[in-house]
């Protein structure tokens, strides 16, 4: 078997007393669309937070593209090409979405003279392109501050794209967005990950959507793993069951 | 009409004052140099403060350091600074002839803003890992802390303060202080003007808008914090060589580390034109400078009450600017330009 993409193996991170995650291991393959639910609470973004490293862990180690990325800080593990949305939607609110997306070109291979290059010397098409893909090409020069908070969504999703990221970690794509745009998002993320070849783990509370998109899924309840398996198995997994209508 | 172009006038219409100045107003000509170099004190403000987001109060450390560092530098070259300095800077044994003098101010300006950028790369790799308001916090002992030192260290004449090399009686300084404010209120606002059109600038830009976000893209958040900071204090500590020569005294805090005059103000020509925005510390330097001449002029006794109310109406009432008011106002004459984006589309475009 080949190595895993991302490899979590048995983190656990807790915030005083209070264990977000315990002993939690996962694996993403290249090429995968694996979704991650639970209920809330669970430690899902926890666990996100944990991988590209916006807080150290206490225990276990990740791995990335076969390189031990436990120590890493944010910056860092977004240039080896792991990238995380926000659930909390964050865009630069006072800049215009083609400004955004000029920004969001990947920093990996550049140095800071790169910096200095004229803010229009790269990627204007692809933004573009991008935009229109995501369904924004009209707003590219309004700011991303007035967008709506769907909009703002579908902005950071185009950033992340063209930052051209190996693998994308995705907190609730779908959370505020209209149901018709729903269906259009997921085909979007789908369209992202064969077109593109991104890997995609997601954080999804919206069953149809996961269970549409994810080959396989990882279900977290307490901080603990509870389940994984194919959309079928989970959805019959009578403990992810209990976990989500709450009877325990 | 085209924003280019009225963006070409302006400069121009600024760039002729700015040379005419001399024959436009002879009498005020030394408020004048101190009006260009504000217009420098405002921009290097605006450079961390607005377009970067992380508000600084203690600034008025590098126009300080440039300040002694250039003295210091004029003095050096030709005489112990020590011996200098201990005298007063009087008598008649420190007599600097012209060759001497230009030379000093040749070398001594640059290095001043070389000593102030190297304070500020060294304090921002300590400070600018902090986040917002605590930066802000921290920067507001710094001008405490800078004067007090400065203040008693012999070298540099301690409490009793450092005169600046007396000019040969030959050189009309206050044309020359004139020309050399001016020069570098141009050369800094052209070279921000730069910055703020490459990718360094949406850099910055994506720092002040959400700094986690920017460091979650990938982005060399806190190198780019630090240079920003470092290109500020190296102009700031420029006009403070400048402004030195022309106060001719260096007082330790009522002239080097003045934070709560010249600080403070820095902030406000800022705050008052339009955070964030190329020509908002320019207009604002403008407008407070004459203002508070004014105020010292026409309201003296009262000056500080007036210049504190207006502090007061700034903020409550114009908290984005002149340039941020007229471009909420009419967001079709002074917001985003589409001709210049198209522009840039077609240039870069497929």
């Amino acid at each position: 078997m080949t190595q895993p993409l991302l490899d979590v193996c048995n983190v656990s991170k807790a915030f005083g007393g209070v264990i977000a995650n315990r002993n939690i291991s996962l694996k993403v393959n290249r090429g995968q669309i694996v979704g991650l639910i639970g209920p809330n609470g669970s430690g899902k973004t926890t666990l996100f937070n944990s991988i590209v490293g916006y807080h150290p862990i206490d225990d276990g180690e990740i791995w990335f593209k076969g390189e031990e990325i436990s120590r890493y800080r944010v910056g860092r593990i977004a240039r080896l090409g792991l990238l995380r949305t926000f659930q909390q939607t964050r865009i630069y609110g006072r800049m215009t979405c083609m400004e955004n997306m000029l920004i969001s070109l990947p920093e990996r291979e550049s140095s800071f003279l790169d910096l200095l290059k004229s803010r229009h010397s790269a990627g204007i098409q692809r933004a573009k392109d991008l935009l229109e893909f995501v369904g924004l090409y009209s707003k590219r020069y309004h700011y991303a501050g007035d967008l709506s908070f769907g909009q703002q969504k579908l902005l950071e999703f185009a950033m992340a794209l063209i930052n051209e990221p190996e693998m994308l970690l995705l907190d609730e794509p779908t959370a505020g967005i209209n149901p018709t745009l729903i269906n259009g998002l997921i085909d979007r993320l789908k369209r992202a990950n064969e077109e593109l070849g991104i890997t995609l783990l997601v954080i999804e509370h919206n069953m149809r959507v996961i269970m549409n998109l994810a080959e396989h899924i990882y279900c977290l309840a307490h901080g603990e793993m509870l389940a994984e398996g194919s959309p079928e198995e989970i959805r019959n997994d009578q403990r992810v069951i209990d976990a989500y209508l709450g009877a325990h | 009409m085209n924003r280019r172009l009225a963006n070409v006038i302006a400069i121009l219409a600024l760039g002729v004052i700015g040379i005419l100045g001399p024959w436009l107003f002879p009498a005020h000509l030394s408020q004048f140099s101190k009006l260009w170099l504000f217009i420098v004190l405002a921009l290097t403000w605006d450079l961390l403060g607005g377009q970067t987001g992380y508000n600084s109060f203690g600034n008025v450390v590098f126009f300080g350091i440039g300040m002694y560092a250039a003295a210091v530098t004029q003095v050096g070259l030709y005489y112990p600074v020590a011996a200098y300095t201990a005298a007063k800077g009087g008598g008649t044994e420190f007599v600097f002839d012209v060759a001497q003098f230009y030379t000093g101010l040749a070398v001594g300006l640059p290095v001043g803003g070389i000593m102030a950028a190297l304070a500020a790369a060294a304090l921002g790799m300590v400070i600018l890992g902090m986040r917002g308001h605590y930066f802000a916090i921290a920067t507001l002992g710094l001008a405490i802390a800078a004067g007090e030192l400065a203040a008693g260290w012999e070298y540099i004449g301690a409490g009793s303060g450092m005169v600046t090399p007396t000019p040969p009686d030959t050189i009309d300084t206050t044309l020359l202080f004139y020309y050399l404010s001016f020069a570098l209120a141009a050369v800094t606002f052209g070279f921000l003007a730069w910055l703020y059109s490459t990718r360094f600038g949406l850099a910055i830009n994506a720092i002040r808008d959400d700094e986690d976000k920017a460091e979650a893209m990938g982005h060399h958040t806190t190198r780019n914090k630090v240079i920003t900071w470092t290109i500020s204090a190296f102009f700031l500590g420029i006009a403070g060589g400048i402004f030195g020569n022309l106060s001719k005294f260096i007082d330790p805090i009522d002239v080097a580390f003045n934070g709560a005059e010249v600080g403070v103000w820095m902030i406000l020509m800022a705050i008052l034109g339009g955070k964030g925005t190329l020509w908002g510390p320019v207009i604002g330097a403008a407008v407070f400078y004459v203002t508070k001449e004014l105020f010292w002029t026409y309201l003296l006794g009262w000056q500080r009450v007036a210049l504190g109310a207006l502090i007061v109406i700034i903020v409550v009432f114009f908290p984005q600017g002149i340039v941020g008011w007229l471009k909420e106002r009419w967001p079709e004459r002074f917001g985003p330009s589409k001709e210049e984006m198209e522009a840039a589309d077609a240039k870069g475009g497929a």
